[in-house]
């Protein structure tokens, strides 16, 4: 196991140097100058050039000005942005509220996802089953940011129940309505993954064998059925985290909340580059390393699967 | 065709029961192949029926917007009509610059329709050639091909998206091709790796070796047994990320960062609306409408597509 794990981490290093060098050399490498981009039309004297060059490394060969950015990454000194304010410093103030709205959203998706699909599995061909079924279409069909403007409009705006934005201090209940809408496509993925994965292991022997040595029915579908039902929906979790991170741009704009997304967003815009590789890098990293956690899950799951090679 | 020599081939001694029950078989009672076998359950699926008229409807309203309205969608905008409700000949009413909203949601399918399909079509090139090539010859190449996409697959769809069409290159050569392009380059991997899997689950089978050992090269077992039996999973990820993909491009033309304003779409519609969200709703619901029918007629398909051609789920 403890092999296995470190096989794996020694993965992560390729891609992410891998990932993380073709932002960087997008960003800084390709033709178009992220300094002239900083003036618009106005051309700034070559002395405030050849500065602002020094001062992000352009003035350095592309790979130098990679490897400074990797050092500084891992000492989290990440330099100022073109406002002059230090990214770090931005970073550390915009990172838990977007850490809060992914958990809370994680937590909707896997909770609801793997409850109504569990009951749906088990009451194949029902009622339930097949709203349910419907029902997950529709939602998976509706983008994101329609259903954050028909929240907004309908729980924001008419019905009053939340803050139809968020604004500066986001807390936990204020997070709640943009996390509902980060989640629910999600949660129609999980749901239906539970689902045929559930049909799929009610009629397997283990069951028969647990049913027949006389474990109660709730102990033979949470214990047997349910977590052997478990893996395809915890790859997609772990895989998802990126659509959830493309989702928070969306969300986080709509409902201005003051997390990464928006963040990146705006630097997008206006092409800061270090803000914008800052922020890949480390989206990436925790993309990576969510992926290879859920690898790990496996073990746990599903006793069979051992990482002796 | 000449047989090969160079490789030996263990042949069993002829085993006469064997033979004996093959030729009891009868002919008329073969079973069907994986394709008519899919064919005859798709056609009695509602799912099926359904979303393949849709589609069908779609594709017809993207060639010949014409046939259903007459006014431009771009000219005659007149601020006088601001967010004016339905009326005759305007059934959907007006956006906030007074266009006509039935025109602008009628044009909008062509863009959302062909950036999906190209977008498909280009992944499906790059992704079923390097999963085809790495799943078959594996080794080194698969090796390489692996990391390759795992390099790619690291950067989130529309955070990649974001990142790439903001690039000063990508930006004064903003077309439908750019935002084509930066789906197909960040979303190959997923396909890649699909097709990697169902060509390693073919390439020993039976029918291949007896193919090879009748002399064809390996190459041209790949092209003719191997890709054509593991084509099911492929055709049905293509089906679903057609929809994701028109998705991804209402998402990116919503952010500002899609197609060019001068092309229709409904995330540019939805964008434009939000002004009026208040005041006139339905400014916004119906480009929502129209894109959320339209991603759901692909996923559907996609569905029954997986139901009919995943011999997993065939079995129940």
């Amino acid at each position: 196991m403890i092999r296995y794990i470190v096989r794996r981490l020694l993965q992560v290093i390729p891609v992410f140097l891998g990932t993380t060098l073709l932002v960087y050399f997008m960003v800084f490498a390709l033709p178009g100058d992220p300094i002239a981009a900083l003036f618009g039309d106005r051309q700034p004297p070559q002395s405030v050039i050849d500065a602002l060059r020094a001062q992000y490394n352009l003035d350095q060969p592309f790979i130098v000005q990679y490897g400074i950015f990797l050092k500084n990454l891992f000492t989290l000194n990440l330099g100022v942005d073109f406002t002059q304010q230090p990214i770090a410093a931005t970073l550390a103030r915009i990172f838990p509220v977007t850490a809060m709205l992914a958990v809370e959203a994680l937590a909707i998706q896997a909770i609801f996802g793997v409850a109504f699909g569990l009951v749906a599995g088990l009451r194949r061909g029902k009622l339930f089953d097949s709203t349910v079924l419907v029902a997950s279409l529709v939602v998976i069909a509706v983008p994101t940011f329609v259903l954050g403007f028909v929240f907004q409009l309908v729980f924001g705006v008419y019905l009053g129940w939340a803050k139809p934005t968020v604004g500066a201090q986001a807390g936990w209940g204020d997070l709640l309505l943009p996390a509902v809408v980060l989640g629910l496509v999600s949660f129609a993925y999980v749901l239906r993954l539970t689902r045929a994965s559930v049909t799929e292991n009610m009629n397997a022997d283990y069951v028969r064998t647990a049913t027949a040595k006389g474990l109660s029915r709730p102990r033979v579908v949470l214990a047997h059925i349910l977590r052997n039902s478990m893996i395809p929906v915890v790859t997609y979790l772990g895989a998802n985290l990126g659509g959830l991170m493309g989702g928070a741009i969306v969300t986080e704009g709509i409902f201005n909340v003051p997390g990464v997304g928006n963040k990146l967003y705006q630097a997008t815009l206006r092409g800061e580059g270090p803000t914008i590789v800052a922020i890949v890098s480390i989206l990436v990293l925790v993309f990576v390393l969510a992926n290879l956690l859920v690898d790990l899950l496996y073990a746990w799951l599903d006793p069979r699967i051992r990482y002796e090679a | 065709m000449k047989p090969e020599r160079t490789e030996g081939h263990y042949v069993a001694p002829l085993e006469e029961t064997a033979l004996e029950a093959t030729d009891t078989l009868r002919v008329e009672e073969a079973p069907l192949s994986l394709w008519a076998d899919a064919w005859r359950k798709l056609r009695r699926r509602p799912l099926f029926i359904v979303s393949s008229i849709m589609i069908l409807a779609l594709i017809f309203i993207a060639l010949f917007p014409g046939v259903f309205t007459q006014v431009p969608p771009n000219n005659e905008c007149l601020l006088a009509n601001s967010e004016a409700g339905p009326r005759e000949g305007h059934p959907f009413g007006f956006t906030f610059q007074g266009c006509d909203l039935f025109s602008r949601v009628i044009h909008g399918t062509q863009a959302s329709l062909s950036v999906g399909i190209l977008a498909v079509l280009c992944v499906l090139v790059i992704g079923v050639t390097f999963g085809a090539l790495a799943g078959y010859y594996g080794g080194w190449l698969d090796a390489v091909l692996a990391r390759l996409g795992d390099i790619f697959f690291a950067l989130p769809l529309i955070l990649g998206a974001l990142v790439i069409t903001q690039l000063p290159f990508f930006r004064e050569n903003k077309s439908v091709w750019t935002v084509v392009v930066v789906i197909a380059m960040l979303a190959w991997p997923q396909m890649a790796r699909i097709t990697r899997g169902a060509v390693i689950e073919v390439r020993n089978a039976d029918f291949v070796t007896a193919a090879r050992s009748l002399g064809v090269s390996r190459f041209g077992a790949l092209m003719r047994h191997v890709l054509p039996n593991a084509l099911a999973p492929v055709i049905v990820l293509a089906t679903l990320e057609l929809g994701v993909f028109i998705v991804t491009e209402a998402t990116l033309s919503f952010l500002g960062i899609g197609v060019p304003e001068s092309v229709m779409s409904w995330g540019h519609d939805i964008a434009a609306a939000q002004v009026s969200i208040r005041t006139n709703p339905m400014i916004l619901i119906y480009p929502s409408i129209a894109l959320s029918l339209c991603v759901l007629s692909f996923i559907m398909l996609g569905d029954a597509l997986r139901d009919a051609l995943d011999p997993k789920s065939r079995e129940r």
